[in-house]
């Protein structure tokens, strides 16, 4: 459900910087989206459908560019992508183990006519 | 001919402006704040109500209670005796900083210490929004299970304070508490830990010992 507040969120940013920028039209707009942080593709895109009518940014394709889950091991310095079990170093085993990507969560460019 | 702009912008920093303006208001009333945020049935009204009996006047305390369309929780609230706004998502899964900055002018905050907002339940959307709180707080509750770190990083990952709630439920439910607190403190290293029984008390009195103490450093 908040993917509507997102969605929305997406398009007032990106409407902002093609202002800034006089564009015409927004033809992409390219999202970088961890995987701890959580929203759908397709609801975003549904929704986009609705709330873009009427900008310049109506039509726009969205794209996602998913950054997995990484930690790295404080031990033996693995780096690896975790499971919904378990976050172990799966070479050590150490529990010493930090986030390395997966928060990303941002507006990276648009492109624009 | 088409140009590439670059952004580089978090998607929702228009909330965290806002959210930043609400921490203002709070700070210039000298208020403190928590939010606090959990899976539905995880306690989060209880233990909002234990609280206050267990803070026994120590705090003047005001509750602001998001939901989805009910006001419940607020008249549970009211009737004991707090100080209640009830904010209504229409449906929404969580609550977002303009509507915490709709609903604060509707308690007296010059005549409070701390204001507990207690979000929608969900273990999901609410940790990407924020409200401008000093403190999240996530409630894990015995009975959801020792997996949830590992199923909802994102909450997990958002919070500086984990209440562990329902310890009184133990003996009688499956729950592995090293393999929960192992993910805990990679998702969250270090984070501040309570764990505590509502219902039966055990352990409350370390958690308000302990906001009291936050609650009076923050005076300044």
């Amino acid at each position: 459900m908040h993917e509507l507040a997102v969605t929305q969120s997406i398009l007032d940013i990106s409407l902002r910087h093609a202002k800034e920028a006089s564009a015409k039209r927004i033809t992409d707009i390219n999202l970088v989206i961890g995987q701890f942080s959580s929203i759908v593709d397709d609801s975003v895109q549904f929704y986009w459908d609705i709330v873009a009518n009427g900008t310049i940014a109506q039509g726009a394709l969205l794209h996602f560019n998913r950054i997995p889950g990484e930690m790295t091991c404080g031990n033996c310095g693995h780096t690896f992508h975790p499971t919904d079990k378990a976050f172990e170093c799966p070479s050590c085993t150490s529990g010493f183990v930090r986030i390395s990507k997966g928060d990303e969560f941002r507006v990276d460019s648009i492109d624009v006519e | 001919m088409t140009a590439r702009i670059p952004v580089i912008e978090n998607i929702l920093s228009a909330n965290d402006r806002m959210a930043a303006r609400n921490r203002e208001t709070l700070d210039q009333a000298d208020v403190y704040s928590i939010n606090i945020m959990a899976s539905p049935g995880a306690g989060k009204t209880s233990l909002i109500l234990k609280t206050l009996e267990s803070l026994n006047g120590r705090l003047r305390l005001g509750v602001i209670e998001g939901d989805l369309a009910t006001s419940i929780d607020a008249e549970k609230a009211a009737a004991a005796g707090l100080p209640a706004v009830q904010i209504n998502t229409g449906g929404g899964c969580h609550l977002d900083a303009a509507m915490l900055a709709d609903a604060l002018p509707a308690l007296p905050l010059n005549e409070l210490d701390l204001v507990i907002v207690e979000n929608v339940g969900n273990l999901v959307c609410p940790a990407n929004f924020q409200i401008g709180t000093h403190l999240n707080v996530l409630i894990a509750s015995i009975p959801e299970g020792d997996d949830k770190p590992y199923k909802y990083p994102g909450m997990y990952r958002g919070v500086q304070v984990l209440v562990i709630n329902k310890i009184d439920l133990l003996p009688y439910v499956p729950f592995n508490m090293n393999y929960f607190k192992r993910g805990v403190e990679i998702l969250n290293p270090g984070v501040v830990t309570f764990a505590l029984s509502s219902k039966t008390g055990e352990g409350m009195n370390e958690w308000t010992d302990w906001l009291v103490g936050r609650v009076k450093g923050n005076e300044g």
